[in-house]
């Protein structure tokens, strides 16, 4: 049968099982917009904004581990996608963008919306195509999702001009494998790498894993689990490894890093042997580089060779994908202890729950560290939490334990504000859930609040805690440690929250007090029609402790002072 | 040192952009790059040369990350024959010309082209060969010069050899474009 290319884009989309596809519509997307009703089997959700298109594609992946699909027109349309992508490329997270691209006679002539989008974004995909010919466009597409989906997984572009989509052809779909002869992610290690490893394991007497996204990307949870019981090592996270391992657990050091525990840093500085699983060491995570774990050995297992010994030197490094070695090293692996190690650890615990705020009385005021405590208890800790990028995102790594994998979604590596509440209605979409929690701040909501439209329009029954503390709270806070309190530009009005949900038909409420957060958050559970939102009016100036200041050793962290007797 | 990596990519359009765009982005200083044709229609084979500050074995692994990148190797310590080609016109005199003639003959290089003032001088040979020459045209008058880059290739067995790879399968063979910019 002859096809379009607009009706082939579809059909290839189909068989890619695709159900849920983010966009927005313009000139040169137009013809496959038309062809958009022939196929009712995938549900097209129209966005406000088409940067809020690729972090709902982003949040439905990352939650379901599928490839998200966001959709935008030529010019204007295409270039909004821009920060989604780059989001999306610095966390790794599969999607595939299809943008409409001026008729292909026009390309180079600055026609109207013309934009060099496969050029913009060469640097911020994982591989991106411009289809000239409507022969090439099943194959392109199929290529795209198997580059998106495997290895390493990123964001890929198509850019299909107009005439192309409007073109008709005998439609047949390629079948049989893709291969590209200069792409083969690595999968195993070597029998020599795992001797290596084994006896590096067997000489340690202070051990620590670093737990990162690599661990949820490769499915390698349970044999993650399975290495630190049976060696008796303690975990550590990155922010993305978070919902890896379980933190409610007597090896758990939470996260590491900038706004890590304290003794998760304290343990990675004197441990012996460090055991990279799937991170990348980021600045955020290392501190400076030069007294990172200066009496470490370190084993890195990564899937992309371009991580080893990019950041930090690795004395065993293994390329390969986590799950696929572990597997190969488990059935040699035997028992460990580290008693006296696992001691020092809990020393170092019991001085950090001094100083936990959670821990003290602080009458009626309302800390954000509080609040997600408490949410954490009302929801059971087995919410999906999807958050916007600040102090909020910080005390949520700090104080939401996650047990499950793909239950904490936060844009790491590129810290894009406006993230939280599109990425939050992709993932309770992709679930078909009603426990997913946007925790955002006043900042960041206000960056993509007009999704709230979308949200009611697709009825997803979102929750959205919005943490207004009237601040640019991350970067408040940097003023005050780095550039003696000028709060330049950080002072931030905020319209009714309140009246701005019920202006959208929203049930909506607001909290001042400590014991109103858990039946609010009970009240909020109950509703799962529709979207929900509770704004908590938190303490203006708190602020995120720990800290290691950017470039500073990891042991060099600004601590919550001591509480003196009986105030905070 | 300098570190020369031998790269073989898939031959479409863009290519080469994405390989520059990579250096620009991760900041790897590029000494000389090119590109060329190679015994497999559907393969080019690039020379790049590499400042000092680039960890060629960082360099080698992002090139990887590109989709088109098939085979990269460093080459630098292997033993091979590396030659770059250069055009260089040198302004003459009646007595002058002589004296490039001279030089001509002591580096087997070529005059392709002689006009009453000036000579076109042609020269093949590894870096230090060619700066050597110029350097001693320098203070006879050079008026303009263009040197292509330096090739690469290792000796005996074949380390980058293009037949080695079919053209991606599955490609629908009446695409006559290419889709990959
Ligand atoms: C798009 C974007 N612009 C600017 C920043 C810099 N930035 C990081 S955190 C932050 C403040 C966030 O404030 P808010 O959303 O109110 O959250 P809070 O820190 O108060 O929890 C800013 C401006 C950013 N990360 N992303």
């Amino acid at each position: 049968m002859k096809l379009s290319g607009a009706e082939i884009i579809w059909e290839c989309l189909i068989r890619e099982g695709v159900d849920i596809v983010y966009g927005y519509p313009g000139g040169a997307i137009l013809p496959f917009y038309d062809a958009m009703s022939k196929y009712p089997q995938v549900h097209h959700v129209l966005v406000r904004h088409e940067q809020s298109a690729a972090h709902m594609a982003d949040g439905l992946a990352r939650a379901t581990g599928k490839v998200g699909v966001a959709i935008g027109t030529s010019g204007p349309g295409a270039t909004n996608l821009v920060t989604g992508i780059a989001t999306a490329m610095l966390d790794s997270s599969p999607l595939v963008c299809i943008t409409g691209q001026v008729a292909s006679p026009l390309i180079g002539s600055d026609a109207f919306q013309e934009i060099d989008i496969t050029g913009i974004t060469l640097p911020i995909t994982k591989h991106n195509y411009l289809v000239f010919d409507i022969h090439d466009l099943a194959y392109t597409i199929r290529e795209a999702f198997h580059v998106a989906r495997t290895g390493r997984p990123g964001p890929v572009l198509i850019d299909v001009p107009k005439d192309v989509q409007n073109a008709k052809i005998e439609f047949e779909y390629p079948e049989g494998e893709i291969v590209l002869p200069g792409y083969h992610p690595p999968k195993e290690a070597s029998t020599s790498a795992l001797e290596a490893m084994l006896r590096m394991i067997g000489e340690a007497e202070r051990p620590v894993i670093l737990a990162g996204h690599g661990v949820l990307m490769s499915g390698a949870m349970r044999e993650v689990l399975e290495f630190a019981e049976r060696t008796q090592t303690p975990f550590a996270l990155t922010l993305l490894g978070k919902g890896g391992l379980p933190e409610i657990h007597p090896l758990s050091l939470g996260m590491m890093g900038m706004h890590g525990t304290g003794y998760a840093n304290l343990a990675i500085q004197n441990a012996d042997l460090l055991l990279a699983f799937g991170m990348r060491f980021d600045d955020r995570v290392t501190g400076n580089l030069k007294t990172y774990a200066p009496n470490a050995k370190k084993i890195h297992i990564e899937i992309d060779p371009s991580e080893i010994h990019k950041n930090v030197r690795a004395d065993l490094p293994i390329e390969g994908d986590l799950k696929t070695v572990l597997n190969q090293l488990l059935p040699s692996l035997s028992p460990l202890e580290h008693k006296s190690w696992l001691g020092q650890i809990r020393d170092w615990m019991e001085d950090a729950d001094e100083r936990d705020i959670v821990n003290q009385d602080v009458g009626e005021r309302l800390f954000a560290a509080h609040v997600i405590h408490d949410m954490w208890k009302a929801t059971g800790g087995d919410s999906v939490v999807v958050t916007d990028v600040g102090q909020h995102q910080m005390w949520e790594a700090q104080y939401y334990l996650h047990q499950n994998p793909n239950t904490l979604i936060t844009s790491g590596g590129l810290g894009t504000m406006g993230f939280g509440l599109p990425a939050a209605i992709g993932a309770a979409m992709g679930l078909k859930s009603s426990n997913v929690w946007a925790i955002v701040g006043d900042g960041g909501f206000q960056m993509t609040m007009a999704e709230l439209a979308t949200a009611v329009q697709e009825r997803v029954p979102v929750k959205i805690a919005i943490m207004n503390n009237g601040f640019l709270g991350m970067v408040r806070q940097w003023q005050e440690f780095f550039y003696e309190e000028r709060y330049n530009a950080t002072p931030m009005y905020a319209p009714n929250f309140v009246k701005l949900a019920e202006a959208y038909g929203i049930p909506a409420r607001r909290v001042e007090r400590r014991h109103d957060v858990i039946p609010t958050v009970e009240w909020a559970n109950s509703i799962t029609d529709g979207p929900v939102l509770i704004e908590f009016v938190i303490e203006k100036q708190d602020i995120v402790y720990p800290m290691v200041p950017a470039g500073a050793d990891l042991h060099a962290m600004i601590r919550r002072p001591l509480p003196e007797k009986n105030s905070v | 040192m300098k570190h020369t990596l031998v790269a073989l990519v898939e031959n479409k359009p863009g290519v080469l952009n994405r390989v520059t765009t990579l250096f620009r982005r991760r900041n790897f200083n590029i000494d000389s790059l090119t590109v060329g044709r190679t015994e497999n229609p559907f393969i080019s084979r690039m020379t790049i040369v590499v400042d000092s500050d680039a960890d060629p074995e960082q360099v080698r692994q992002q090139l990887y990350k590109l989709i088109n990148v098939i085979q990269v190797e460093d080459v630098t310590h292997l033993p091979g024959v590396s030659r770059d080609l250069a055009l260089i016109k040198v302004q003459v005199d009646s007595q002058t010309r002589s004296e490039v003639v001279q030089l001509c003959d002591i580096f087997r290089a070529r005059i392709v082209d002689v006009t009453p003032d000036s000579v076109i001088v042609e020269l093949t040979g590894d870096e230090q060969k060619i700066s050597s020459m110029v350097e001693l045209l320098r203070p006879i008058g050079i008026l303009e010069m263009v040197r292509t880059g330096v090739v690469t290739m290792t000796r005996g067995e074949e380390v980058l050899a293009a037949n080695n790879y079919a053209q991606r399968t599955g490609q629908p063979s009446n695409g006559h474009r290419a889709t990959v910019i």
